[in-house]
C-alpha cells in the first residue's frame, strides 16, 4: 500500500502489509510484521514499530525494528533507533542512539579479556610509523 | 567471549580484511584503537558516544559486533551549521547544553580529532562535556594534528579492524583552528588522565585518556 504525496496524516497508523509513506505522517505508525519504507518525499514525525524499516526520506522519532532499520543515501532519521540490524549507506543523516540488542552473544567479562588487559593507568608514550596498508 | 572472539567474525568474512588504500581513502595502522575496544568491552553493553558523522560500517562494529548502544553526536555538523548562520561565537555556549546525557552515563567517547576544529573556548566547553559524561575508569579516544594542515577537510574515521582506521576526507567549512601542544591537551582534559599517547607519522597523536575513579583537578 501507498501512501501518496499529498497525503497528510496525523494520529495513529495500524497496518498489516507493507506500506510505503510518500507523504506526511505525525503521531504513531505500527506495522509490527511488515515492512515499512519512507520514501524519497517522505516526511515522518512519529514513533514507528515495524518489523523492518527502510529510510530514503526524512524521520524525526524513535524507531524500532524487530528485523532491521535502512538508512539509504539521502535518508535521514533524529531519533533512537532500536533494532538487531541496522545498515546506514555513506551520505545518510543520523542523529540519535543505536541499540542493536544483541542476543545469544554474551558480552565478556572484566575477566575474560586476559592478554588484551586494560591500559596502564601510567602514561606511556610510543613513536609509530604508520604505513598505508596495502591489501 | 573476549573481544578478539568477538572481533573474529568480521575478520574471517570476505571482504573485512584490512581494505585496500587508496590517495583519497588512505588505511592507517592505529595503536590506541586496540586499547580502547578492550577498555570498552570489559564492561557488559557499554555505551559509546561518537562524535563524528555516522558511519554506517561503524555503527555495525561497535553495535553488532561488541554489543555496544552507540549515541552519535556528530559535532562536525554543528560546527559547519554555526559557520553557515554566522552564528560561531555562539557555539562554546550551544556545545555546554548540547549533551542531555546523565553525569557518568557514558563508557567510552570517540572524540577523534574535532579538538583541532574547535576555537579554545569551544575545546574547554566540550572537554568539560566529556569529562561530565565519561563514567569513572571510561576512556575518551582523541586525535591532534601536529602539523597545520591547509585544505579545509574533516576526516571520518573508518574503522578497518583494531589496529587499522580509513581516513575518508570530506568538504568542512573551516580547517583546524590550532595546533595544541601535550600540555595545553593536558591542560583541556584536566580531569581524565592520560593512558597511552602514540604518535604516529602522519602527523596525528593519538592520545587515549582515561577517568579516573577520583576527580584529579
Amino acid at each position: 500500500m501507498n501512501i501518496g504525496k499529498s497525503v497528510v496524516i496525523k494520529g495513529e497508523l495500524n497496518g498489516s502489509e507493507d506500506l510505503t509513506i510518500e507523504g506526511h505522517v505525525e503521531g504513531t505508525i505500527q506495522l509490527r510484521d511488515h515492512v515499512l519504507t519512507i520514501g524519497l518525499n517522505g516526511r515522518i514525525k512519529a514513533q514507528v514499530f515495524a518489523k523492518a524499516v527502510i529510510v530514503l526520506g526524512e524521520v524525526t522519532g524513535n524507531v524500532t525494528a524487530s528485523d532491521k532499520v535502512d538508512i539509504r543515501d539521502g535518508g535521514s532519521v533524529d531519533g533512537d533507533i532500536i533494532s538487531p540490524r541496522v545498515a546506514i549507506a555513506e551520505g545518510a543523516h543520523f542523529r540519535g542512539s543505536v541499540d542493536m540488542q544483541r542476543k545469544g552473544a554474551a558480552p565478556a567479562p572484566p575477566q575474560s579479556v586476559g592478554k588484551l588487559a586494560a591500559p596502564p593507568e601510567k602514561p606511556t608514550v610510543g613513536v609509530q610509523q604508520p604505513q598505508p596498508v596495502r591489501a | 567471549m573476549g573481544l578478539l572472539d568477538r572481533l573474529a567474525p568480521r575478520q574471517k568474512e570476505p571482504g573485512h580484511g584490512p581494505a585496500p588504500s587508496s590517495s583519497e581513502n588512505p588505511v592507517f595502522a592505529t595503536k590506541a584503537l586496540r586499547k580502547f575496544l578492550t577498555t570498552l568491552t570489559s564492561q557488559e553493553s557499554p555505551t559509546l558516544l561518537d562524535l563524528g558523522p555516522v558511519v554506517g560500517s561503524n555503527v555495525s562494529f561497535f553495535g553488532e559486533q561488541l554489543g555496544c548502544k552507540i549515541l552519535v553526536e556528530d559535532i562536525f555538523s554543528d560546527i559547519d551549521r554555526h559557520i553557515r548562520s554566522g552564528r560561531i561565537d555562539d557555539l562554546p555556549a550551544f556545545l555546554t547544553k548540547r549533551f542531555s546525557q546523565a553525569d557518568a552515563s557514558v563508557d567510552g567517547i570517540l572524540c577523534w580529532d574535532v579538538i583541532d576544529y574547535l576555537d579554545k573556548v569551544s575545546a574547554h566547553a566540550l572537554a568539560e562535556q566529556m569529562t561530565r559524561l565519561l563514567r569513572a575508569d571510561g576512556a575518551l579516544l582523541a586525535f591532534f594534528g601536529t602539523a597545520q594542515a591547509k585544505d579545509m577537510r574533516y576526516t571520518k574515521y573508518v574503522v578497518v579492524d583494531e589496529v587499522n582506521l580509513k581516513h575518508r576526507r570530506y568538504a568542512a567549512a573551516r580547517g583546524r583552528q590550532a595546533i595544541l601542544l601535550n600540555r595545553d591537551i593536558i591542560r583541556l582534559f584536566s580531569g581524565l588522565r592520560v593512558s597511552e599517547s602514540f604518535l604516529l607519522q602522519n602527523n596525528l597523536r593519538e592520545i587515549l585518556f582515561r577517568k579516573p575513579a577520583y576527580d584529579v583537578r
